[in-house]
């Protein structure tokens, strides 16, 4: 094994357990009565909390990328990635079967009528093909062409989520508001840098 | 594929069960905080309230533990967790406090707390208490009878609507550096509202001095309505003509009305207000048409279209 991969192992490995990390806090907050009066509401707050996290920081590396030339980060977007669908899917699964109980008549009045609710299911059913695709499989079949324009949807499910927390709070929207500088940022990077030079726009041309 | 040097075999195969292992996670740490026994930090320590009385109105449900409904707190002068109260307030100075009662009354006047509670007997007053978030409480209040207050104070018949000031100090009260909402905080009553047997003036809970983070030393309680209306450490009470301004109507008028009375009919936008949580179970209940204090209150909004008067 090269210094090289085992870097990246080791790397691979700290990236893990940190994407595991909030999951275990809720374990631990539950068994020392960490969560409150009313656990299944911080439970699902803190479940919607990372799923962004992880989203925005799964966007991370392309701006830097753009913006640095950093390469090295984008092994670990995909993994990254995954940890956003896990919490995501956690967030909506924590929803349907806990704190609504699968009350089909009132989850499905929820997402009808509650425009928070609506956008927030939105942005859990962008983030579905890209779990599902995430394989190195997927990528083949697919082409790495389409599947990285599939993929793009990254940025619409960040932005249905962030609009999604910023509709739920009450007052205090300084939390929202900081998901939304941050998704800003990285659309604004990715827009304005991502713009392929002249060359490379003609070479594109010609191949279609 | 190059990315398989570093790519995790556990996600490879194993995604599937992943996604099922932490959703049963979910579950059990749900069900184990819901079910996490009593603590030594459920007792409570604030001096005893001397002569309280058992009063009129007591519900017989479940009491929410002493511990939840300390640590569990919109105050926003506080911060606007629900934690950041009962870890922000220590400090706050309840004692010495003036209340002014003005406006349209025979006997304008301001009276320390200590004096003020002197004016009616303390009784205890065991009321549900619904949020407008949908989540629920049982919660013995100590308290007198606002309409007791309001009597010695011989409101004028131009004395239609009650206005009370919660304190603005935010030496005192850190979440008032941030302009979160306009400070003070402010809320208003009609005058029969204000003057129904079931309104409370609350001094304490659990039988004790009332906790810095529940509003003290001095809250409103009513009962049939959205907790926001409890104003909480009040220094003014006036009496005027016109409805006066709220302070969540002020922040956002279709979502939060002058009324605020419970009703499972009329959603809040965003949410519906149908069902609640009680605090401490795991399913939800219905709510009920003011709070389950319709017998009481029903007839104090007669003919009104409370779709509309929300």
């Amino acid at each position: 094994m090269s210094a090289a991969t085992s870097w990246r192992r080791r790397t691979w490995v700290a990236v893990f357990v940190a994407g595991c990390l909030p999951a275990a806090l809720i374990g631990f907050d539950a068994l020392r009565g960490g969560l409150g009066a009313n656990p299944i509401a911080e439970i699902l707050n803190r479940l919607g909390f990372w799923a962004l996290t992880f989203l925005l920081a799964s966007l991370a590396p392309t701006a830097l990328k753009i913006a640095l030339g950093w390469t090295e980060l984008g092994r670990y977007r995909r993994m990254v990635g995954l940890f956003a669908f896990f919490y995501a899917f956690l967030h909506f699964a924590t929803y349907l079967g806990v704190d609504q109980f699968f009350d089909w008549g009132a989850i499905g009045a929820d997402i009808v009528k509650r425009k928070f609710i609506t956008i927030g299911f939105l942005a859990f059913l962008l983030l579905v093909p890209l779990a599902v695709t995430s394989t190195g499989r997927w990528v083949r079949r697919l082409g790495f062409a389409r599947w990285k324009r599939l993929h793009r949807l990254s940025y619409f499910a960040a932005l249905c989520g962030v609009v999604h927390f910023v509709w739920r709070v009450k007052a205090d929207l300084r939390q929202p508001l900081v998901f939304a500088a941050i998704l800003a940022v990285l659309l604004l990077v990715r827009l304005v840098g991502a713009r392929p030079s002249p060359e490379r726009r003609r070479a594109l041309a010609q191949a279609d | 594929m190059k990315d398989d040097v570093v790519t995790p075999r556990v996600l490879y195969f194993r995604r599937r069960e992943f996604l099922a292992l932490g959703a049963g996670s979910v579950v059990t740490a749900a069900g184990l905080a819901l079910a996490r026994p009593a603590r030594a930090a459920d007792e409570p320590s604030l001096p005893l309230l001397p002569n309280v009385k058992k009063g009129p109105f007591a519900t017989d449900e479940a009491q929410t533990p002493y511990t939840d409904v300390t640590h569990y707190n919109n105050y926003y002068e506080f911060g606007t967790g629900k934690g950041d109260p009962a870890a922000s307030a220590g400090a706050f100075p309840p004692r010495p406090w003036k209340v002014t009662f003005d406006g349209e009354i025979g006997k304008p006047q301001t009276v320390e707390i200590d004096e003020l509670m002197k004016w009616a007997p303390l009784e205890e007053r065991i009321y549900r208490m619904r949020c407008v978030e949908a989540w629920s409480m049982v919660i013995p209040w100590v308290g007198m009878p606002l309409g007791e207050i309001i009597r010695r104070l011989e409101p004028t018949p131009k004395a239609k609507y009650v206005a009370f000031t919660g304190l603005f100090d935010p030496q005192k009260m850190p979440g008032q550096r941030l302009g979160v909402l306009a400070w003070p905080y402010v809320e208003g009553l009609r005058l029969d509202e204000a003057t129904h047997p079931l309104t409370l003036l609350a001094v304490g809970l659990y039988g004790r001095v009332l906790p810095n983070q529940n509003g003290a030393p001095l809250r409103l309680v009513v009962p049939w309505k959205y907790g926001f209306k409890g104003i909480k450490a009040i220094t003014k009470v006036r009496f005027v003509e016109k409805q006066p301004p709220t302070t969540w109507s002020r922040m956002a008028s279709d979502e939060y009305g002058f009324y605020a009375n419970v009703n499972p009919e009329v959603d809040h936008p965003r949410w519906s207000q149908a069902r609640e949580r009680r605090i401490g179970e795991f399913f939800k209940r219905k709510t009920l048409l003011f709070n389950g204090y319709a017998d009481q209150v029903a007839q104090l909004y007669a003919g009104m279209d409370l779709k509309k008067f929300y």
